[in-house]
């Protein structure tokens, strides 16, 4: 058993911890503009905003971005357009309603948005309950050290530049394995592959993908 | 909630994976809630195949949005409720278990199966069964083995059995292969949380007539 990240040290608060350098950032980078920053760091000030000013501007740019690939996860899920059209919509609600809960410190956006429309998928798809695990909760009272947030959004956009540098069938089959409804079995009905190696590409992705993060 | 002693029995990371990606039934995504709930490393591969969920979305095509899907957008968020926050009191078990039972573990109404040996069922459907045991120190559960997967996790004490002891917030992964005994520790009541995919299978011919009755 070889998890993504490394199992025998100690929890750290990033997910993907594995040997990062975490990146000194100094005040006139901090000061930089939006525009400047790397797109995970976009989405968590855009979150941040809708938190602490309402500021539905912020929501609209973060909207243009997710919505489509909301919709486009759900549609690869199993939904008709009208469904997903409505699901998307959904999950966008939620990601106002619920944006004092995104801990950057723990999630890019792109990951917490993912948890939102996997359990709407759940629940509208599968008509399912989702049992969460208990929130680690950071309470509301105190903003996330900037240097955690800075370092979980780094090994984010590593995972993400990682990803994009797999062969395209190794990317296909991990992109099945989180927007498919079916099981594993399914898939190798689907695809006359055996199940055995089915499992087994999936597992050649993730080692190719911690291969590259270390 | 935490666990004093270290977690050693744990999830595999395909049925990590399964939950993460929404395809465990829900007996079986309840067991993985709560473990996860009381394991700091299961949280951890949990959260790290989530970051791929949301590298994988990040990465995906896109569905063009209808042309008003923002205006309705905000439609429905000026529909909402305001979100409260609310400062629960802690709990004995996770939030998760605690909405199955609908209140803790000492609420729980208990029926009795023999032997000292007590059970609720929280949730039954066509994929699972998930139930609490509740097993006297020293008392062991009938020999039995399984059609399909079983899944025991401690909340409460420990038991052991075959193949090793089992405390709080550890979890035993039993495939159809498996014919164990389970055995709750000297101290306190083994309290678990068991899931099992198909009724389980008896060696003795008395539990084999009960079975049905008791739904176990």
């Amino acid at each position: 058993m070889a998890p993504l990240d490394n199992k025998t040290n100690p929890i750290t608060p990033s997910p993907l911890a594995v040997g990062c350098g975490m990146t000194q950032v100094t005040e006139e980078q901090d000061k930089a503009s939006t525009l400047h920053k790397a797109p995970q760091d976009q989405w968590v000030d855009a979150i941040r905003q809708i938190t602490r000013d309402r500021d539905v501007s912020a929501f609209e740019r973060l909207f243009d971005h997710f919505a489509p690939r909301v919709k486009s996860f759900l549609i690869k899920s199993g939904a008709d357009h009208t469904l997903a059209e409505e699901c998307a919509q959904e999950v966008m609600a939620t990601v106002w309603q619920k944006s004092h809960l995104f801990d950057p410190t723990r999630a890019s956006a792109s990951t917490w948005i993912f948890t939102i429309a996997r359990n709407k998928k759940i629940d509208a798809l599968r008509k399912l309950n989702r049992p969460e695990p208990d929130d680690l909760g950071w309470g509301m009272d105190h903003e996330p050290d900037q240097e955690d947030v800075i370092s979980l959004q780094q090994e984010t956009q590593r995972l993400g530049n990682a990803l994009s540098t797999l062969p395209q069938k190794q990317r296909d089959l991990l992109e099945q394995a989180f927007f498919n409804e079916k099981s594993h079995s399914e898939i190798a009905n689907d695809t006359g592959l055996p199940l055995g190696t089915i499992k087994s590409r999936i597992r050649l992705a993730l080692d190719k993908l911690r291969h590259s993060m270390s | 909630m935490k666990t004093t002693k270290p977690i050693t029995h744990h999830l595999t990371e395909q049925d990590l994976m399964d939950y993460a990606t929404g395809k465990l039934d829900e007996s079986f995504a309840l067991a993985a809630a709560v473990h996860i709930s009381m394991c700091d490393e299961c949280r951890a591969t949990l959260n790290s195949f989530d970051a791929l969920g949301g590298a994988v979305l990040e990465n995906s095509a896109e569905e063009a949005m209808s042309h008003d899907a923002f205006s309705k957008t905000m439609e429905l968020i000026s529909a909402l409720p305001q979100e409260t926050v609310t400062h629960k009191k802690p709990a004995n078990i996770p939030d998760a278990l605690a909405g199955y039972i609908g209140g803790t573990l000492n609420d729980v109404k208990w029926t009795p199966i023999g032997m000292g040996v007590k059970q609720k069922i929280l949730h039954t459907d066509d994929h699972g069964v998930a139930r609490l045991l509740y097993i006297p120190a020293g008392t062991a559960v009938p020999d039995h083995g399984h059609k399909g997967r079983e899944w025991t996790l401690v909340l409460q004490g420990a038991f052991f059995d075959e193949t090793g002891h089992f405390g709080p917030g550890d979890i035993e992964i039993a495939d159809p292969s498996v014919e164990h005994k389970p055995t709750a520790a000297a101290g306190d009541a083994c309290i678990c949380l068991a899931i099992t995919d198909a009724p389980l299978r008896f060696s003795g011919i008395f539990h084999r007539l009960v079975q049905p009755l008791l739904r176990i």
